[in-house]
């Protein structure tokens, strides 16, 4: 996972750069509290342009780091979501809370 | 000997989570001899992912045991049969339904079996508690291309003649 923290704009970007299942979850739910806990950051943005399987692992994981931004104010939103990961969120409803931004293009390096 | 299935394969393997993209990338594999799309090949492999999650996560609780996965190919169909020999499921039902989960602390979403119904053709769920659990799904892949293919082929014989 790579990630970049935009001091103006209190954002954090999280980059996944792997599948999304129950064994790879464990690592970026701690790489993502890791980066969260340590900026709080007012916006927290999920790129999955990278992510090439997902399963229902990364239902659970999205809605996790939900509620720890929320304890401070902050919202989470998604980028570069492919149809197959999109298939699996919009089943879950979890787009309502975590809503999946067009708009904006950002690289993380 | 005449086999009832035109192929199968058997594969077991210790009940460990980096099993899980060796399951479901194995799966799909073999399943690439139908010919599926993308998007067929995503939903096998999502179903395969989250049946062999449940014999890791609820079936062993993370306990050593044997996953065991059969695949048989007949016609365009293929059959995926998950099983464990874990602790089993109490409440089928119960756990079928969406969002349930018995183990809401370990941020599990409770759409295992919600997706596994949505992505493949059918799923029956067999499990006796405290003996283990048996998923087996069916996948019918689409092949349109293929029979167009052979209509113009035939045509092209015929025209030949």
């Amino acid at each position: 996972m790579n990630s970049k923290y935009i001091q103006e704009d209190k954002l954090l970007l999280l980059q996944i750069t792997e599948e999304i299942d129950h064994h790879t979850t464990e690592d970026i739910r701690r790489k993502a509290d890791n980066e969260i806990t340590r900026y709080m950051p007012r916006k927290v943005i999920f790129d999955f342009g990278m992510v090439t399987f997902m399963d229902s692992a990364g239902i659970g994981m999205l809605i996790g780091r939900y509620k720890i931004v929320k304890t401070f104010g902050g919202s989470i939103e998604m980028i570069n979501v492919k149809p197959s990961v999109r298939k699996i969120f919009e089943m879950s409803g979890v787009l309502k809370i975590v809503p999946i931004r067009k708009d904006i293009e950002f690289k993380v390096s | 000997m005449k086999s009832l299935y035109e192929n199968e394969m058997k594969l077991e393997f210790l009940s460990k989570s980096n099993n899980e993209a060796f399951a479901r990338i194995s799966v799909a594999a073999f399943a690439s001899q139908l010919d599926p799309t993308i998007e067929e090949m995503a939903d096998i492999k999502t179903a395969v992912s989250e049946a062999v999650t449940n014999s890791i996560v609820h079936g062993y609780e993370n306990m050593n045991g044997m996953v065991k996965i059969i695949c048989k190919i007949f016609a365009n169909c293929i059959e995926i049969e998950i099983s464990d020999t874990g602790k089993g499921i109490e409440n089928v039902e119960m756990a079928r339904k969406p969002l349930y989960t018995s183990k809401p602390n370990l941020e599990r979403s409770g759409m295992g079996f919600t997706i596994m119904e949505s992505f493949m053709d059918e799923v029956s769920v067999e499990s006796v508690f405290g003996l283990g659990t048996k998923v087996t799904m069916k996948k019918f892949i689409k092949k349109e291309e293929l029979k167009e293919n052979t209509e113009e082929m035939e045509l092209a014989n015929l025209g030949g003649r």
